[in-house]
């Protein structure tokens, strides 16, 4: 298999979870495409490892930088959706456009 | 070229999966109803964990079907039900220039398109052997184990920073 359909289906991915960043509004719906390019990422490590190793000798560094994203996402998600809780506790809304506290 | 070296089964398989992921996706960032970009978020991490099954990567498949579509997607769902009294369709998920995000991503597709396919342009994947648990778990416990520690501190610290935020008091 050639190595660039991974790649390209992870620029792909890539590209329609920054298309979700920019146009979602609702704060759990960018988390939700946080987590697409997350995972077309991990697509792309895992496509580079494999590349990079041999028959004689496999490469592991993509297997376990792919194992850290996936915690570090996990993590990341926790305590993500807890701030979207505690903002929709705090204004009955989870709309990012009215969060302008912090505008000058 | 022989037809072992097109290896016909994974790239039929690989296509389906990929067509399927791509449509998925678009369905995450395009749905107007909540809770089905959640279910077309399974379908892309399902996808992706298929597709590490084809890059030969079995651990890392079965840790992202536990971790993500077990661990993840509930706590999804439980974003969504605490934070949305309704599950049916909803007006204001978009920003009101949304559509400034179309251009912004088929100039990144465009732009990594023409790098990767200029960069890899037949560059052929090896077929090996999956990578064994035994050889990732030495990998990650010998030369890895600094950062291996460092991620349970980040766990660690994500964890109690939950608690803490979303704590009634």
């Amino acid at each position: 298999m050639l190595v660039n359909e991974f790649l390209l289906l992870g620029a792909a991915l890539f590209c329609i979870g920054v298309y979700g960043v920019i146009a979602r509004k609702n704060a759990v719906m960018v988390l939700m495409s946080i987590e697409v390019m997350l995972n077309s990422v991990n697509i792309n490590l895992l496509a580079f490892t494999q590349l990079h190793s041999t028959a004689a000798k496999s490469s592991l560094d993509g297997n376990v930088f792919a194992l850290y994203i996936i915690a570090v996402a996990a993590a990341e998600v926790g305590v993500g959706l807890a701030m979207v809780l505690l903002i929709y506790r705090n204004r009955r809304s989870i709309s990012l456009d009215e969060l302008s506290e912090m505008k000058g | 070229m022989l037809a072992s070296d097109l290896d016909v089964a994974q790239n039929i398989g690989f296509g389906i999966i990929a067509a399927f992921m791509i449509f998925a996706a678009i369905n995450v960032v395009r749905s107007s109803n909540v809770v089905h970009a959640a279910l077309s978020l399974v379908g892309v991490m399902a996808g992706a964990a298929a597709q590490y099954l084809l890059l030969a990567a079995e651990f890392v498949a079965v840790t992202q079907v536990l971790v993500y579509i077990g661990a993840v997607m509930i706590l999804f769902l439980f974003g969504v039900m605490l934070t949305r009294a309704r599950v049916g369709k909803e007006t204001d998920l978009n920003n009101k220039n949304w559509a400034l995000g179309i251009p912004v991503a088929l100039l990144m597709l465009g732009v990594m398109s023409y790098v990767l396919i200029k960069g890899f342009g037949d560059d052929h994947l090896e077929p090996r052997v999956p990578v064994s648990t035994a050889e990732l778990s030495d990998s990650i416990f010998g030369p890895f184990l600094l950062p291996f520690e460092a991620l349970s501190f980040v766990l660690l610290a994500a964890v109690i920073g939950a608690i803490v935020l979303a704590r009634k008091d």
